[in-house]
């Protein structure tokens, strides 16, 4: 564990950047620190490897002071990502990634083999290899970065908002990279970002930091969504935090209803709604969602999928939240959303009024879970 | 003119044609080797420590502006009529231009790539050698590339201290001969030699960097 124990950081000029800050960083856990510009992240961060040094206070990783050990051992046991990946511009992809083995001692082959197993890791083509770094993308220069950090299998990750010099789309797969990264190796990470979606995502345990380097608050995702401890808090968690936080309610639970949905080839029989439903899903032979269509409009036998309602986008009963849940019922013009199994096969629909139901339900044990954890 | 004799090089020169050149070189090359050895550790001075750079720099301008013929005159009462008078001017014109572009080169590092090399755990030897030097290779070989050129001209002045210029003696004695094709000898090697010394330089820099994007290749 990093234990930062009331630390404050005073610059020469006299601007105080972090004031005494004190954390609990876990194990083998992603922590976020998130705040507006210029609140002390990267400062926090840079005394953990001592890029820094604390005006006042201490810094402990597993009970020792990291003034203990000499500086470059303490460096080179912890991996560093920052924004624009900061590569070796003279040194081919492989040997930047090789950088930390190498200083440790390892001998170049092996270095440069342990550099390509973990060009695997992190998605990269090994065939980029012998490239430079002005020959990759931004996205492939950050997945290098991140496989530098990651070289000697240091025990803890240190990262400076690494995803936000690329586009969204490329920032999202970093993102998942990341946590499927983490799945495999459970490092200690600290990960400082200026986007509270990003820190939402990727947290296990989320700092918020406020200028003057304030800890605001310091809470699992899913309670800084449900109680911000304050105004500001509040206020930087954004408009739609009730929508947000719905990402951390599982969508098993949703009663399905299923007489609703009917196949191409059904018989005229069952194409009746009940009294309840206004819309019939009409699947494909393989189970399939194609749309909805109302009850009038259907002949059996001759049903047209193009001239079927579309269904929006499904989701998946036990892996999604309620967030994507709802989200389905929003966009499908009938108000319905469409449950899927993780063939695409369709198991039943589900009404907004349902889905508000399940969300009023779970706002109400979520909130007495909080009190309850604190 | 007498082209038939025009590697025929006078005996008072007590060098073939292929040993003026030699000598050119060796008394064109050598200071700029010096002044590379100098400008290396100082330029790491001034960008260590941010104060040295600008009287340095004033100190280098003002010695880049003196003559090359007032300096011979200094210092032949102390080192005579010898090479050695003339390649410390040379040596200290490569110094000159070295240690402006060296800080600059250096200096043209990215922070985050320095940022990045810290946190990596590379000391400041590692940093400097591994990291800051190798990138600023293009701005050193640019800045060896002014200094071997102007040095390379330069050497022929030495004519004027007991023929100590090398290739420029031969503009003495076409005088004294009455023979002007030596004189020609003398620009058209002199200028060959710095073309195919550039050239090499070029090459050796396309060698160092091959991490630099091609389209911005020239410099
Ligand atoms: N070397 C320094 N000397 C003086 N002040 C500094 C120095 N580095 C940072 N600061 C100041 O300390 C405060 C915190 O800086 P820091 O870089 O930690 O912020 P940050 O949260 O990482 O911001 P950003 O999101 O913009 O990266 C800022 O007011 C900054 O101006
Ligand atoms: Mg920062």
């Amino acid at each position: 564990m990093i234990r930062i124990d009331q630390v404050t950081k005073r610059y020469a000029d006299g601007t105080v950047a972090v004031d005494r800050l004190s954390l609990d960083i876990p194990d083998r856990a992603i922590t976020v620190l998130v705040g507006p510009s210029g609140c002390g992240k990267t400062t926090t961060l840079r005394m953990i490897n001592r890029m820094v040094e604390p005006s006042e206070g201490t810094i402990l990783l597993d009970g020792a002071d990291i003034r203990d050990q000499p500086v470059n051992t303490l460096r080179r046991s912890m991996g560093y990502v920052i924004q624009n990946a900061g590569l070796f511009q003279h040194r081919t992809i492989l040997d930047n990634i090789a950088t930390v083995p190498r200083l440790l001692g390892w001998s170049k082959p092996k270095a440069r083999e342990r550099a390509a197993e973990l060009m695997g890791r992190v998605g990269l083509d090994t065939a980029l290899a012998k490239r430079y770094p002005y020959q990759l993308s931004g996205g492939q220069q950050q997945r290098v970065g991140v496989a530098r950090a990651l070289a000697a299998d240091p025990p803890v990750l240190l990262m400076d908002e690494p995803f936000s010099a690329v586009d969204p789309i490329v920032r999202k797969g970093l993102q998942d990279e990341l946590l499927r990264i983490q799945d495999e190796l459970g490092k200690t990470i600290v990960f400082v970002t200026h986007d509270i979606d990003e820190a939402i995502k990727l947290g296990t345990m989320v700092a918020v930091l406020r200028t003057g380097g304030h800890l605001a608050q310091y809470a699992p995702p899913a309670e800084l969504l449900t109680a911000p401890a304050d105004a500001f808090v509040e206020d930087f968690l954004g408009a739609d935090r009730g929508i947000r936080r719905l990402s951390f309610f599982p969508s098993a639970g949703l009663e399905l209803r299923t007489e609703p949905v009917v196949a191409m080839d059904a018989p005229a029989a069952r194409l009746t709604a009940p009294a309840d439903v206004p819309y019939l899903l009409v699947v494909d032979t393989d189970g399939r969602p194609l749309g909805w269509g109302a009850p009038d409009d259907l002949t059996a036998g001759a049903i047209d999928p193009a001239r079927l309602l579309n269904h929006g986008r499904p989701f998946t009963p036990g892996r999604d939240s309620l967030r994507t849940a709802l989200d389905g019922a929003v966009l499908s013009p009938t108000g319905w959303a469409v449950a899927v199994d993780d063939e695409g096969r369709a198991t039943g629909v589900v009404s907004q009024q349902v889905i508000g139901e399940a969300i009023r339900t779970a706002h109400a044990a979520g909130r007495e879970d909080v009190t309850a954890a604190r | 003119m007498n082209l038939s004799r025009f590697f025929d090089i006078p005996s008072d020169l007590q060098h073939s044609y292929a040993g003026l050149i030699g000598l050119h070189l060796r008394e064109a090359l050598i200071p700029v080797l010096a002044g590379l050895l100098l400008a290396l550790p100082l330029a790491q001075l001034c960008v260590r420590f941010k104060w040295v750079y600008p009287p340095l720099f004033g100190i280098t301008t003002v010695l880049y502006a003196i003559p090359s013929l007032a300096f011979f005159v200094v210092l032949i009462d102390y080192t005579g009529l010898s090479e050695t008078t003339v390649m410390i001017p040379l040596a200290v014109y490569s110094l000159v231009v070295l240690v402006p572009a060296i800080v600059d080169g250096v200096r043209s590092v990215p922070q985050e790539t320095l940022a990045a090399a810290t946190a990596l755990g590379l000391g400041p030897v590692r940093r400097y050698l591994q990291v800051q030097l190798p990138i600023a290779v293009p701005a050193i070989i640019a800045g060896l590339r002014v200094a071997t050129v102007s040095s390379v001209s330069l050497v022929s002045v030495g004519m004027l201290i007991g023929n100590q210029g090398a290739l420029g003696n031969l503009l003495n004695d076409a005088q004294i001969y009455h023979r002007p094709e030596l004189a020609v000898n003398s620009v058209v090697t002199t200028a060959l030699l710095a073309v195919v010394l550039d050239a090499v330089l070029v090459g050796v820099r396309m060698l160092l960097t091959p991490w630099m994007p091609k389209e911005s290749t020239a410099r």
